[in-house]
């Protein structure tokens, strides 16, 4: 319970500092901490948390960040090498110096919470909190009492916005360990078609927890694909609560490309509520030295004629410990719907390790679900065999790691993460490895 | 070219190769022949260098070199490139990156620089359309979902794109039928030349009928009881293994 304390303190010495806000914000951060104060953290005797330890969080002191000060060389370099809209929150601060909004095209809006609070908090107060309530878990119970920033992105009905918006979120190495406690809400409208990209990185050095609530509204035949670069630091700790909300004909596609972090935990969860609503969760998780990377995902079938298609692949070497858990629920008399869901995992080690439970709620007739889940090693006779072309072990054993992944990341169609993944994933291949050259090699051969 | 001497060769304790002895020279074809368990296989795996195999006397030497002490990759950069009886299936890596990779890396190693891809193009065109295979081939996962058939012409284009010194074909008549052996065998026969040797280890005489070996060694129980030319081979067909044990002993 004093690790609980300890927060509920950080919390209070906060608002003395904050300035008046709305009353509904009061009533949700109140509420929130209530919460938070009535659960304390998950344990492992919660069946939502049976494989993950948070005491590493909880029983920390964490700091709140004051500002957003990096220096433009250091942010440079960890900055996705992507033409895109950007907005940057350092510490869960909002740096103006590191995003770049302007020019923004008509029909969107990409704003900091707090900006989106001063301008119009009610346009806010509706839909934040709506999908991710202080009831999901403790963790949304304390990111709703310490809530401060953000990002808010709104698309106009038909809006169509040609370059991603990225929203990078960075992690200092600090004096002492800092969290933050970010909001991420999308609202796309009608028909309106984006690319999201939420990055998280930072310094090596790095000993800081990311606690974000994201909340993505797709409102009827809305197209959102959704990628998430986890490349925190190693010794961050990262917990992020997802959910997605669609409507009819809505599309949402997500990539969960989990690299870093030395605690980290990730629920997605779909509400698929209209009629031809599609979800595709495609996840990587990699893991090495002591990681800890879990993912939850859960995908709400409530709806007749909905589609769901999830593909995770597990990476881990050294002592790193994997978790997938996915739910896939269909609603009573949701029928004609799909469902599909595969796990696959590498294990790179003797030592590392894979908690994976696949899980199917079905109660409806006519329906078409499956679910599998596989943990393997890399093939050694594979690996001989490319040894036996010459090709150094090394290599044989990175290329093949790759291959495993190749589902996931040839569903990857922008460069720049795609790259930064194999690297993480593969290491520097040599330069003869790269593929630049096949596939124009092989689209030629087949004129 | 190579040189195998008394090799003995043990796999979990049990004695296999007992006292092996082989020299091929460049631009010799060589079929070593005899009956199943006879060690076979035995020679080319550990001539290639898998696991499992213990050395516990004698030495094999290629162009002077100890190819024991030699990583298995080192061996195929140096040109010593075995054709598997039993091709492995390689997910999800396509066909096309492994032959670049390969013969990137055998060039690498030779301090060549690496082939520019239009090169590596025509190289590989030339060779698909002679083993009478689909450029579709290419964008596959090596081995993955081919056929016996597919899987044997495949090793000899890999064969065909990596020009080894010396070629190790471990039965690669096995699981042919008669149109895939005459490509296989025409495969093979395009790689004989004055610099190069081959190696076919095979337990039927068939495969010979398409490729005329120079030398003709018959292995029994671990060791070589007979050599000699062509001739001989037909002479194991006529009178089966059992014959030359018996003149042997």
């Amino acid at each position: 319970m004093s690790e609980v304390l300890t927060f509920l303190e950080t919390l209070e010495a906060r608002s003395q500092q904050r300035a008046e806000e709305p009353t509904w914000i009061a009533a949700r951060r109140q509420a929130g901490a209530a919460r938070f104060e009535a659960m304390g953290f998950p344990t492992r005797r919660d069946e939502e948390w049976k494989y993950t330890d948070v005491r590493a969080i909880s029983q920390t002191n964490f700091a709140l960040a004051e500002n957003a000060e990096f220096s433009q060389a250091g942010a440079a370099a960890l900055t996705l090498p992507i033409d895109a809209y950007r907005l940057t929150l350092v510490d869960g601060v909002f740096s103006a110096a590191l995003s770049d909004l302007d020019s923004l095209p008509q029909g969107v809006q990409i704003l900091p919470l707090s900006q989106a609070l001063s301008e119009n908090h009610e346009a806010v107060g509706g839909p934040l909190g709506r999908l991710t309530g202080v009831e999901f878990s403790p963790f949304a119970a304390l990111n709703t009492a310490f809530m401060e920033e953000g990002a808010v992105v709104r698309l106009a009905p038909g809006t169509v916005v040609e370059k991603p918006i990225v929203l990078q979120f960075l992690s200092r190495a600090n004096t002492k360990p800092t969290m933050c406690h970010p909001r991420v809400l999308v609202e796309a409208a009608g028909r309106s078609e984006a690319t999201l990209i939420e990055h998280y990185t930072g310094e090596a050095d790095a000993q800081n927890f990311t606690n974000v609530v994201g909340e993505y509204m797709l409102d009827r035949g809305a197209i959102l694909n959704h990628y998430k670069l986890q490349e925190a630091p190693l010794g961050d700790y990262h917990v992020a609560s997802m959910h997605v909300e669609q409507s009819r004909d809505s599309r949402y596609s997500s990539y969960n490309l989990n690299l870093g972090g030395a605690l980290v935990r990730n629920d997605l969860i779909s509400d698929l509520n209209g009629k031809g609503a599609e979800a595709n969760f495609l996840g990587l998780f990699f893991g090495q030295g002591r990681q800890h990377v879990d993912n939850h995902t859960k995908v709400n079938h409530n709806a007749p004629l909905t589609f769901s298609n999830e593909n995770y692949k597990g990476i881990l070497g050294d002592r790193a410990h994997g978790v997938f858990n996915g739910k896939v629920f269909v609603k009573r008399d949701s029928q004609k719907i799909e469902g599909f869901q595969s796990n696959q995992n590498l294990l790179l080690s003797d030592r590392a390790h894979i908690d994976a439970k696949p899980e199917l709620e079905i109660y409806a007739d006519d329906v078409k679900c499956s679910h599998g889940t596989t943990t393997g090693r890399l093939d050694e006779e594979a690996v001989y065999a490319m040894r036996t072309r010459g090709v150094d072990e090394a290599t044989a054993r990175a290329l093949l790691t790759l291959a495993f992944a190749g589902e996931v990341l040839e569903a990857v169609t922008l460069d720049a993460i795609s790259e930064r993944v194999e690297l993480a994933v593969a290491g520097k291949l040599p330069e003869r490895f790269n593929l630049t050259g096949l596939v124009e090699t092989a689209s030629a051969l087949n004129e | 070219m190579l040189e195998v001497k008394d090799l003995h060769v043990t796999v979990d304790g049990n004695e296999i190769l007992k006292g092996l002895s082989l020299s091929i020279k460049a631009g010799e074809v060589h079929a070593l022949m005899g009956p199943n368990g006879a060690g076979k296989s035995t020679l080319s795996a550990v001539i290639a260098g898998k696991d499992g195999y213990e050395v516990t006397q004698g030495s094999v030497t290629f162009e002077g070199k100890d190819v024991l002490e030699m990583e298995i990759e080192e061996r195929a950069q140096a040109g010593l490139l075995l054709g598997f009886q039993y091709p492995v299936e390689i997910p999800g890596v396509k066909n096309i990156y492994l032959l670049k990779a390969a013969l990137n890396a055998q060039r690498v190693a030779r301090g060549e620089s690496e082939i520019p891809a239009p090169e590596f193009m025509k190289l590989i065109k030339e060779h698909l359309n002679f083993m009478k295979m689909d450029p579709s081939f290419l964008q596959r996962a090596v081995n993955e979902g081919f056929s016996g058939g597919e899987k044997k012409r495949n090793e000899i284009l890999q064969m065909l794109v990596l020009q080894p010194k010396l070629a190790m074909l471990d039965e690669i008549d096995s699981g042919l039928d008669i149109d895939a052996m005459k490509v296989v065998a025409d495969g093979v026969n395009s790689l004989r030349n004055q610099e190069r040797a081959i190696l076919l280890v095979t337990h039927y005489q068939r495969l010979l009928d398409y490729i005329v070996p120079d030398k003709v060694h018959v292995l029994v129980d671990g060791r070589i009881v007979k050599s000699g030319d062509a001739e001989l081979a037909k002479e194991l067909e006529a009178n089966g293994y059992e014959g030359i044990e018996e003149s042997a002993a």
